[in-house]
């Protein structure tokens, strides 16, 4: 059972939450202009990633909003949740703070 | 009373308070403080059942909740509980229990006819045997649910109370032991929550059986003034009774409390059963102990066979010598302890020791006290099969591979049997914690945690067997624990295990698992089945699995840990193999000439012992577990006979029945009735979101498949949703009731998700957009009137003109109706004339009793939802979910009209010029009739070419709505075939499951050949 930071409520169990799939996919503005393999590749193209994951909640049960979360699917760990609109964390200072984790490195940081 | 077994001392049971039980039938009496085991064997039964496959008799086995063997059927109807732990249950004053699996009774069983037909039952042998052919497998899996079957459940409703509690603390400790209860003193000083549990009747673990030294005072004691000191913490919670059960992610934990249950039925009074507690700790420390190991023996499951630590705790904390001798048969230090007790207790007592060799403290005590010890023996025989006779040992060769040497006879009735111990590392694995393999006590402890569980384990669930140093780890991780939980509340990395030394030398055990078969007997295919004697070493109490199964399984080629459990059900049960599973991976590596971690270990799966449905439950029964949503006029409905149907969490009128009229009757009466004067169905259920704002038109415009910039306002139209793959989502009528202000309603199913759906988008892609959503659904309450004097009828409650010039179709007014403000729109469901009042919820009731007040003029009908499915489909009309189904665009409802190409976006809108989704051969909706007029297609059923039934057939679509029409006088239905469009006036063929072909013809879904309103669809008004 996840713990979830909402950006606005704080930490509250996963039960009040929904996963909405990646985030940072942006609906094209010119979409009759788009080719059939533009327009799938918006539609139906995800990167299923092993690893860092950026992905959108809704806090259905608590203020209704969305934001985006950096979760790492392999341990489930929630790296960073932000507001929409914030720009999305560095992946490659993630992945550090991650593999630091990982091998027991890091010292103890509040993320 | 018969304690044949009870000896003296006092142990934690209560002498003085004596408790009579039943078990079979026959009566006996206990004492406060003793299991249903220990008074059992108090009373001198040790057989409690037979088991699962061979109908062997079997008994006792453990002193705690790892028990294989003696589970027992707990009481009858209503309260009956099947597979309880004999071990687990406390006395009650009139407890009954009942043997289980075994007809008709445990000392004589009918299936015992297995065990002789054992080597036609070996691993795997219901996939071979049952699987071919596949038409018999009824009859097959009929008898094999009443052969196999484990106990029986209730089938009637639970009459227990159950409650759910939510807890958060810093520390959670698991396990009331030595360590667990020295963890959470030490966390409680630094002023950490603590929440101790443990699944004993009592805190104190293995101490409760020790006559060890603890800090300078006898065990007893220690734990006495520890407990004392524990409850003078207001920060400290101590739950006994209370099994962790699961541990899941971010530290949320499961745990069962058995409340009442050791009360008796009916005597928990205000307190429920069960409490299950969902708990978000901080930390965790597990102390969950550990659990003996069996060596593996020919005839190792006769009734008198246990682990040397059960029989330890029978003689110190219950006072019960499960029999006058007894043979201690171990491979290391631990069990002499077990041989002390029984010769302090007065009993006779043979060591049997696998080693050479040994010299622990324990070992020269035993010496010195006069107990016989053979060395590098193992036992060879048990003699008895309801009980142990004697027992025959004999010398083991230099390499342990075999037998040698004549046997020799011990003189006892129990043997007390120890093969090393098994740390409970279940939640530390559950918490996805990676286990390593110590060959010094040949066991699995925790390694390598994950950063979102932090947990330490301490104790012997770590590996550490001494009580001095349990108390230390103990002491060590609960402190480490609170100042992690305080310092770093969200953690990021994984917490380090403890690196104490593991007390390998308390063990010494040296690598032996399986005890040698006695003979190398002829080969051939029999000897094959039983690899040369071992079919009688049980590894599996519980599902009769033997070394002789693992050898099969290997040769098999179920190698792999996961195959070999399947192949066998080792592990499986009840019990989850706590006291198979390791000896069984020992047997594979030896199969394999491999060691125990090449092997590996299975997933340890929540929950830790079996729960009770009743308390993950709780109190979500009924209506708690799913509350009914019900419209402001539901009391009315109630009161007029209304028969109710499920939508969503709603509940709906379904139809009225009049005077025992069946459905068939009501519905007919009521759609007739509409179309002939006036009917009025409850609304209010519609989804309705209020939307405001400068951007609310062009929001609408993007959402919606037609233009509606230019809605004038004070006018109403009809919608289509679409998701981004082009496919029709949810449909409804949206007015404007001002320049920046919409009400728009969605279907009364997909209400929450078209809220959602909106906010995602304004939320998400759209947040420059001003633009507000408000969800009103329960604000308004709705009456909607249809039918040529629905005019009449309102205008018998407003001052408003109703005129079509002043009211046309499609529009909206503000009004007085009934004296009550009321928002009234223009449209149609139906069809007919119509009108939908909406009024403020408070007043629906007012509202609709006004309506039926004023509407015995005009013989006015209220109809349910059938009547309004009937209603609608006569007319063609869709109902997004049932004649959609997330695969429909607006072409293939023949809606092309409603898409408005001219638009340069809309959700959905690139979707439909996709190669694929405008390609033709798509499923379409039209109308089918059937040839017999009579004949009502069912819902579902498949559409095929040709009369002739085939099998496969290709099926050309499917029946999405189907009814017996009044107004139509007939049949109707609608359904989605390929290029159904254009293929009006075709001939198909339903063939249904029952073998009947009904012809149908394709039409136009409008099935009233006469319009006699002069309404039309609502689209057509835009």
């Amino acid at each position: 059972m996840l713990l979830i930071e909402c950006p606005w409520c704080g930490q509250r169990d996963q039960t009040e939450f929904s996963a909405h799939g990646e985030a940072h996919i942006a609906r094209p503005t010119e979409t009759a202009t788009l080719n059939d393999e533009q327009w799938g590749n918006y539609v139906f193209f995800r990167s299923n990633s092993k690893g860092l994951h950026y992905e959108r909640w809704t806090h259905d049960f608590g203020c209704r909003r969305w934001f985006n979360a950096v979760r790492d699917t392999v341990s489930d760990q929630f790296l960073v949740t932000y507001k929409p609109g914030e720009p999305a964390p560095d992946a490659k200072q993630l992945t550090q703070q991650l593999s630091d984790a990982t091998s027991g490195t890091a010292k103890v940081s509040g993320v | 009373m018969s304690h044949v077994n009870r000896i003296e001392g006092i142990g934690r049971i209560r002498r003085g308070r004596a408790v009579r039980f039943y078990y079979d039938g026959r009566q006996y009496f206990g004492y406060e403080g003793d299991t249903l085991a220990s008074a059992l064997l108090a009373n001198g039964v040790h057989l409690t059942g037979r088991s699962f496959k061979y109908h062997r008799p079997r008994g006792i086995f453990t002193a705690g909740s790892e028990e294989p063997n003696a589970i027992v059927q707990l009481e009858s109807g209503a309260y009956t509980e099947p597979n309880t732990r004999v071990t687990q249950v406390e006395l009650y004053e009139g407890l009954r229990a009942n043997s289980q699996n075994c007809w008709p009774s445990v000392k004589y069983d009918i299936g015992a006819v297995n065990s002789l037909l054992s080597r036609f039952l070996p691993a795997g042998f219901y996939y071979k045997t049952f699987m071919w052919p596949a038409s018999m497998w009824m009859t097959y899996e009929h008898f094999i649910r009443n052969a196999a079957g484990l106990g029986k459940s209730p089938e009637q409703k639970d009459p227990d109370r159950y409650e759910q509690l939510h807890a958060h603390c810093d520390v959670l400790v698991a396990g009331g032991g030595p360590a667990g209860l020295s963890a959470a003193l030490a966390a409680a000083k630094t002023g950490a929550s603590v929440i101790i549990m443990d699944e004993q009747s009592e805190m104190g673990g293995s101490l409760l059986a020790s006559d060890e030294t603890v800090d300078g005072v006898t065990a007893a004691q220690w734990l006495k003034t520890t407990l004392e000191t524990l409850g003078t913490y207001d920060n400290v919670t101590v739950v006994p009774r209370c099994t962790v059960t699961g541990y899941f992610d971010y530290n949320y934990l499961t745990a069962a409390e058995r409340v009442t249950d050791h009360l008796g039925i009916g005597n928990g009074g205000y307190s429920p059963r069960q409490r299950f507690w969902k708990i978000r700790a901080k930390r965790v420390v597990i102390a969950a102990g550990a659990i003996e190991r069996p060596l593996l023996f020919k005839d190792n499951d006769r009734p008198g066979v246990m682990l040397a630590n059960a029989v330890r705790t029978y003689i110190r904390r219950y006072c019960v010598l499960p029999a006058k001798s007894v043979c201690v048969f171990t491979n290391n230090d631990s069990a002499y302890d077990t041989a002390i007790a029984v010769h302090e207790a007065g009993g006779a007592v043979t060591v049997v020791d696998t080693r050479q060799s040994a010299s622990a403290v324990s070992v020269k005590r035993a010496r010195d006290v006069g107990i016989t010890v053979y060395h590098g023996y193992a036992v060879s025989n048990v003699i008895g099969s309801r009980a142990i006779r004697r027992v025959e040992i004999r010398r083991l060769s230099d390499d342990a591979q075999s037998l040698v040497g004549d046997p020799v006879t011990v003189n006892a009735q129990v043997i007390a049997n120890g093969g090393g111990w098994n740390p409970v590392v279940n939640l530390f694995s559950q918490s996805r914690g990676k286990l390593r393999f110590e060959s010094g006590i040949q066991a699995f402890v925790p390694d390598k945690a994950v950063a979102i569980n932090p947990s330490v384990s301490a104790g012997s669930c770590a590996g550490v067997y001494d009580t001095a140093q349990c108390l230390a780890t103990g002491a060590e991780a609960g402190e480490i624990a609170a100042r992690a939980a305080a310092s770093d509340p969200k953690p990021s990395v994984p917490m380090p295990q403890l690196t104490k030394a593991l007390a390998a030398d308390a063990v010494n055990g040296r690598d032996f698992y399986v005890v040698p078969a006695n003979t190398g007997a002829a080969e051939g295919l029999l000897q094959k089945w039983n690899d040369r004697g071992y079919s009688k070493h049980f590894h599996d109490l519980q599902n009769d699995v033997t070394v002789a199964d693992i050898h099969l399984a290997a040769t098999e080629g179920y190698r792999s840990v996961e195959h070999l459990k399947r192949y066998t059900t080792t592990g499986m049960g009840t019990d989850q193999g706590k006291t198979s599973n390791v000896n069984a991976l020992s047997i594979m590596a030896g199969i394999q000439q491999t060691d125990i971690p090449s092997v590996g270990t299975t997933t340890f799966r929540p929950p830790y012992t079996p729960v009770t449905f009743g308390a993950i439950t709780g109190q979500n029964r009924g209506e708690l577990f799913l509350q009914a949503r019900k419209t402001p006029m539901h009391a009315w409905h109630e009161l007029n006979n209304a028969v109710f149907e499920d939508v969503g969490d709603w509940k709906r009128p379904w139809y009225f029945p009049r005077h025992g009229e069946t459905m068939h009757q009501a519905v007919d009466r009521e759609a007739l009735a509409t179309r002939q004067s006036v009917g009025m169905v409850d609304a209010s259920t519609l989804g309705k979101i209020d939307i405001q704002g400068a951007d609310a038109a062009w929001f609408l415009n993007m959402v919606y498949t037609n233009a509606w910039l230019k809605l004038p306002v004070g006018h109403c139209r009809y919608g289509l949703m679409l998701n981004e793959h082009g496919m029709v989502f949810d449909d409804g009528v949206t007015t404007r009731l001002g320049e920046n202000h919409f009400h728009m309603t969605t279907t009364t199913g997909g209400a929450a998700r078209v809220m959602a759906w909106l906010e995602e988008w304004l939320q998400t892609e759209w947040p420059e957009r001003e633009v507000y959503c408000t969800s009103v659904t329960e604000q308004w309450a709705v009456a909607a009137i249809n039918g040529p004097n629905a005019r009449a009828l309102l205008e018998s409650l407003t001052d408003e003109d109703l005129s079509d010039e002043s009211f046309p179709h499609m529009s909206y007014k503000s009004m007085k109706v009934a004296g009550l403000d009321a928002r009234v729109f223009r449209i149609s469901f139906t069809g007919e004339l119509s009108f939908e009042i909406n009024v403020s919820a408070r007043h629906g009731l007012a509202l609709w009793e006004a309506l039926i007040d004023a509407g015995k003029a005009f013989d006015l009908t209220v109809y349910g939802t059938e009547t309004m499915h009937v209603l609608r489909a006569e007319k063609g009309f869709i109902i997004v979910g049932q004649d959609t189904d997330g695969t429909v665009t607006p072409f293939d409802l023949g809606m092309s009209w409603i898409v408005n190409k001219n638009k340069p976006d809309f959700l959905g809108k690139r979707s439909l010029s996709r190669t694929h989704t405008a390609a033709s051969g798509r499923r379409q909706l039209v109308g089918l009739l059937t040839d017999d007029p009579d004949t009502v297609l069912p819902e579902g059923a498949h559409l095929v070419e040709g009369h002739v039934r085939r099998v496969p057939a290709v099926t050309q679509g499917h029946v999405t709505s189907s009814y017996m029409s009044p107004n139509a006088k007939r049949s109707i239905a609608m359904g989605l075939v390929t290029n159904g469009l254009d293929r009006l006036g075709e001939s198909l063929t339903a063939q249904l499951m029952d073998g009947q072909m009904i012809g149908v013809t394709l039409v136009k879904p409008d099935f009233l050949s006469i319009d006699k309103s002069p309404e039309t669809k609502p689209e057509k008004g835009q």
